[in-house]
């Protein structure tokens, strides 16, 4: 039951998405998003809605996928829209019904805004389903690189997040192990009030949290045994660079900023 | 790389050790007086009940525990030279139990590709050795998998690979098949006799069973922190009344001719393949 979290899934693929370098991934995204924050009309959205279904096209990520791991954030989204719905005041009244009002703005708000999350969750997603977690933490450590010079641990951020990534299905298992072994004891997970659920879990976080102690110890010995030193005189097997279709890619993005700024300007 | 010709890559001379007491309660010693040499390109067995100090002696070999009393040097290298601890390690690689514990990236390239980053070796130079080390184990079609949905075998073998992409002299490998099933195991063994064999790499096996002990040339038998029996599988595994006196078992061919002893046959005890043991059985019987 633990097992189909999506989150952070990658699908191994040799799409020009896939092949693109993690760091213009990166940069794209956080443009992307800042554009979808600065865009106003139909326009705008529409226009950021086409880009992100022509990126979704070419990176072959079946759409299934996405939706899957829409799921959870099912409540956000409906949270958000009813919200706008019901608070916004201005504009012609559509219904009014029991002291609540739902105004044409407030319809069109509604809309636009559970469509701007969908499409920043979306294009996350996207990152995360074309890059393998390592990419990932290899292009944040080399984007982050300039802050070693004001003492920040970059080498050793990037390392954890990469060591974290690595034991989250083993940690998965082994709670999974821990659960089953307690349920055969006789313990209770799914019945009782919130209070004697919250209990029931405390024989699982302790061993779990010992066990992963165990793990973290045995695994410096191993890595200690691999020579690793930190990052200092470490080397890389790939090393990251940029090719042609990322400077495409950072053409696209800057143009689409581009393009909603000036819509923008012309209060489109 | 550090130069290394030398007969015996590991040697302990007059090794003591002692666990460091938690505050006031005195420290558990393990080692007061060992003495052990390991030759180039053998393939020794340590064998030992629980708490017998095997795993011990291994941590000493990578400079991972330095000795309270006594050497150990590894090339010619003392192990508790503080500015030598880089060669040492790089010519001693450890593959221990737990092979969910020893794996740091969640690809296995990556993975493999670890241990010559930290050396600092050249990008095209570390791709041309986790090629040649995932091919050594078999495990050359699997590099862009994650670990964490390969079988137990596999993944002991992918940390095999991690330790020979540092181009070991010897490879110490600590319980490597406690956690594996059968044919985990047998997947391990082939792969550390295939490196022995064809690498000539020098491999200390760590290990509770006998029977791959008995595919070593040599086994060491450690009881209560000192050498009980060396020699070669024939020769320490014949001894079964002294191996059942340090709580272990010869084994199951010498044992089933040991037993037969017992009633009165007369079989020799240096039967390790089961083929052999059969033919000593016919051979007693008939004549």
């Amino acid at each position: 039951m633990l097992r189909d979290i999506t989150l952070g899934q990658y699908f191994p693929g040799n799409s020009p998405i896939h092949r693109l370098d993690p760091r213009t991934k990166l940069i794209v995204l956080v443009v992307y998003i800042v554009t979808l924050f600065l865009a106003q009309s139909w326009i705008s959205y529409g226009i950021l809605f086409l880009f992100l279904a022509f990126t979704i096209r070419i990176s072959t990520i079946p759409l299934k996928a996405i939706v899957k791991g829409m799921k959870p954030l099912v409540m956000i989204l409906l949270f958000t829209g009813i919200l706008n719905l019901f608070f916004t005041r201005e504009g012609e009244v559509l219904v009014s019904f029991w002291g609540l009002v739902i105004t044409v703005d407030g319809v069109q708000r509604a809309i636009l805004m559970m469509a701007r999350i969908l499409m920043l969750i979306t294009c996350t997603f996207l990152l995360t389903y074309t890059t393998s977690p390592i990419a990932l933490t290899d292009g944040l450590e080399s984007l982050m690189g300039p802050l070693k010079k004001i003492g920040v641990p970059v080498h050793e951020l990037s390392m954890m997040m990469c060591i974290a990534l690595r034991f989250i299905p083993t940690l998965i298992e082994e709670t999974d192990k821990i659960m089953c072994a307690q349920k055969a004891r006789g313990a209770d997970f799914e019945n009782g009030s919130l209070m004697e659920r919250a209990k029931a879990l405390i024989p699982i976080l302790v061993p779990l949290f010992v066990s992963a102690f165990r793990r973290a110890d045995e695994l410096a010995t191993a890595m200690e045994c691999r020579c690793y030193q930190g990052g200092q005189g470490r080397t890389k097997m790939k090393i990251l660079r940029y090719h042609r279709n990322d400077m495409t890619a950072f053409g696209i993005g800057a143009a689409l900023a581009a393009v909603v700024v000036v819509l923008g300007s012309f209060g489109l | 790389m550090e130069g290394c010709n030398l007969a015996e890559i590991i040697s302990v001379e007059h090794l003591a050790y002692t666990y460091p007491g938690v505050e006031d309660a005195p420290g558990v010693p393990v080692f007061s007086d060992l003495n052990l040499k390991i030759e180039e390109g053998s393939f020794v067995a340590i064998l030992g009940t629980n708490g017998c100090g095997k795993s011990t002696l291994a941590k000493h070999f990578n400079s991972i525990l330095l000795p309270s009393g006594g050497k150990v040097y590894v090339c010619g290298i003392d192990t508790s030279n503080e500015g030598r601890i880089m060669s040492v390690r790089r010519n001693v690689g450890m593959v221990f139990q737990n092979p969910d514990n020893q794996i740091v990236a969640n690809v296995v390239e990556e993975d493999v590709a670890f241990g010559p980053e930290n050396l600092g070796i050249a990008s095209p130079e570390i791709r041309n050795r986790v090629d040649r080390a995932l091919k050594q184990v078999d495990m050359y079609e699997y590099r862009t998998h994650s670990p964490s949905l390969l079988s137990g075998g596999q993944k002991q073998r992918i940390a095999i690979a991690g330790v020979i992409a540092m181009e070991p002299k010897c490879i110490v490998l600590d319980e490597p098949t406690a956690m594996l099933d059968p044919r985990g195991r047998q997947e391990v063994m082939d792969t550390i006799t295939r490196l022995n064999q064809e690498k000539k790499i020098t491999v200390v096996l760590i290990t509770h069973h006998m029977d791959e002990a008995a595919r070593c040339q040599r086994v060491v038998v450690l009881n209560k922190g000192v050498v009980a029996a060396d020699g070669t599988p024939q020769e320490v595994f014949s001894q079964v009344p002294l191996l059942h006196a340090l709580g272990l078992a010869a084994p199951e061919t010498v044992e089933l001719c040991w037993a037969l002893n017992q009633q009165g046959f007369d079989l020799p005890l240096d039967r390790l393949d089961p083929a052999a043991c059969a033919q000593a059985i016919f051979h007693e019987v008939t004549v």
